[in-house]
């Protein structure tokens, strides 16, 4: 008789379902971003270089018109925040264009385990990987241009970086639902997306500079409010330069979080349908 | 030639290398660049992204400055500043463009062997698929450079500009750029998919030692002769003192040498890479013939 359990495996295993599969899900989505990542130095190197690149030019811009060294701490911190934003554009927003041009998208749909888990692994995984280059940007930065940091309160700070994430993360998930429908523009939409966002976020200057409402529509990328924050938390002259008091700023992010991963699983649901019925998931429209 | 018309083996000249294969090779290149750049969305959406993404870039610095300053837009170092970054849209169009081509054709569209195996001129090819670039660079430097005039006070005297100077520094940096494109293309054609970023990365090192966004001499003396040997940076003094003569004596960097002088230098630097390109790229070339690798996809 053939034994059939050494080609199906043992009869009595257990399958995971529900929560224990959308865990499972996150995390073998998650450790791709955040342990292959590593494995490419190459990466890790260019994701530092890049970026530092940027923000010593806007540092000498501002020694060459001869701004306050806080200044000079406001481009650290927004060059290592940029590494988010570009985490989210490139890895979130696009990421399941390229997951269809390399034909993985049409086995995600296939598996049994719901796509929000593969966004969430995407997005821990992409927050962890992407913490360790902006933190080495932080740090390089610092040192290099010889900033100073006065922290007013630890739990704050922790709590505005927190909400932040998680805010952006859910914008990038939404996004990455709306790019489901989208082909080559895809890559030119993420393209678009950078300069004018450093710009409006107030990523190198703070966003009180702009009128309350320009600074008030900006807020809608939660990291103009977070990093408006950060500088009030973080540099004795943040809070003369802030937007809205800190605790406010707090209360959106918290807000925002909400209704972003809220409308990112909505989204995802019904875009993902619409694909389907329309035919965007295999599709390859160079 | 036999009766037929059909050349006989003697007299076979190789179309790659000839004047008409190369017009050929680059025209036809420009024309398919052209398409890939365009054709992803109608011109409405195009022209907006033509239009905004410049403007974003160069309103960071303009409200950095703006900030510091309380709005002195008529100091010289606002021109410095604004022009250099305006012009140095070329650097990251014709330079990363011409490199770009080969990640894009080998990657994305996996029609890389396929160039080689048709009769063209690959470097000429390269350079023609950095024509759209530079056609779209142009139209973004246009709109950055009217936009600063109209809105900023960018101080442009249209009947002061010394436009002979402008044209030739505009053609020679335009080649020189190309061939610097030319020697990461052929260090590209070696890499795998992952290092997109090559091209990205050597513009934002030059963007930083070139003077384009501030003079050479705010940088850490220990860095500053790298400025000096790059041939953008005179490049971009070219185009200043073509467009805002006055600009160009407000800071010392080059100010002790003369038109003809940072012409020259250009010049010599230009021919300098362009040499370094032919060699560069047929060696690397070369190694990726041997190694297999014109239709490697990495899929990174």
């Amino acid at each position: 008789m053939v034994d059939h359990s050494s080609v199906l495996g043992p009869i009595s295993a257990k399958k995971s379902t529900g929560f224990r599969l959308s865990l499972k899900t996150v995390v073998a989505r998650a450790y791709p971003r955040v342990i292959g990542a590593q494995r490419e130095k190459s990466w890790m190197f260019f994701d530092v270089f890049l970026p530092m690149l940027a923000v010593s030019a806007y540092v000498f811009v501002y020694r060459a018109i001869g701004a306050p060294e806080e200044y000079v701490g406001f481009v650290v911190v927004g060059g290592a925040m940029t590494a988010f934003w570009l985490n989210v554009l490139w890895s979130m927003s696009s990421q399941l264009y390229w997951e269809k041009e390399q034909g993985n998208l049409a086995l995600y749909i296939m598996a049994p385990n719901s796509m929000m888990a593969i966004l969430l692994g995407m997005a821990l995984g992409g927050m962890l990987a992407t913490g360790l280059r902006a933190a080495a940007i932080l740090i390089l930065g610092s040192l290099l241009f010889d900033v100073q940091f006065q922290v007013v309160s630890f739990v704050q700070l922790f709590t505005v970086f927190m909400l932040t994430m998680i805010a952006l993360y859910g914008m990038g998930m939404m996004s990455a639902s709306l790019f489901l429908l989208l082909s080559r523009e895809a890559w030119h939409l993420s393209n678009l997306a950078q300069e004018p966002i450093y710009l409006v976020s107030g990523f190198y200057f703070p966003i009180s500079s702009f009128s309350f409402w320009i600074a008030a529509a900006a807020s809608i990328i939660p990291l103009t409010l977070g990093l408006d924050a950060i500088r009030q938390l973080v540099f004795p002259t943040g809070p003369a330069l802030g937007f809205l008091t800190v605790r406010v700023e707090i209360m959106a992010l918290v807000v925002m979080s909400v209704v972003f991963v809220v409308a990112a699983s909505y989204m995802l649901a019904h875009l993902e349908k619409l694909a389907i019925r329309e035919g965007r998931l295999t599709e390859s429209r160079r | 030639m036999s009766s037929t018309g059909v050349a006989s083996p003697g007299e076979d000249i190789d179309s790659r290398v000839s004047g008409r294969g190369l017009w050929r090779s680059f025209r036809t290149a420009s024309w398919l660049g052209w398409q890939i750049e365009s054709n992803w969305t109608d011109p409405f959406l195009f022209a907006i992204y033509s239009f905004i993404k410049p403007i974003s870039a160069a309103a960071i610095l303009v409200v950095m400055y703006g900030i510091i300053t309380q709005g002195d837009f008529e100091s010289p170092i606002f021109t410095y500043m604004y022009l250099g970054n305006a012009f140095y849209i070329y650097v990251g169009a014709v330079m990363a463009g011409v490199s770009w081509a080969v990640i894009d054709d080998r990657e994305h569209y996996k029609t890389l062997k396929y160039m080689y195996v048709a009769p063209i001129n690959i470097p000429m090819y390269l350079f023609g698929r950095g024509v759209a670039k530079f056609i779209v660079g142009s139209i973004s430097v246009f709109i950055t450079v009217v936009f600063g005039m109209l809105f900023l006070h960018l101080n442009i005297e249209l009947t002061a500009v010394n436009w002979p100077l402008f044209f030739i520094a505009l053609i020679i940096g335009v080649v020189m750029l190309a061939l610097m494109g030319l020697i990461l293309a052929g260090v590209t054609l070696l890499i795998a998919h992952h290092v997109w970023f090559l091209g990205e990365a050597v513009a934002g090192a030059l963007y930083l030692f070139s003077g384009a966004i501030f003079p050479l001499e705010v940088l850490p003396p220990a860095i500053r002769w790298i400025g000096y040997i790059i041939p953008i940076t005179y490049w971009l003094e070219l185009i200043r003192r073509a467009l805002v003569g006055s600009v160009a004596e407000a800071f010392p960097t080059l100010s002790n040498l003369s038109n003809g002088q940072i012409l020259g230098i250009l010049i010599g630097l230009t021919i300098f890479f362009g040499v370094l390109s032919v060699f560069v790229f047929r060696w690397a070339e070369k190694q990726a013939r041997e190694r297999g690798l014109i239709d490697m996809v990495t899929n990174y």
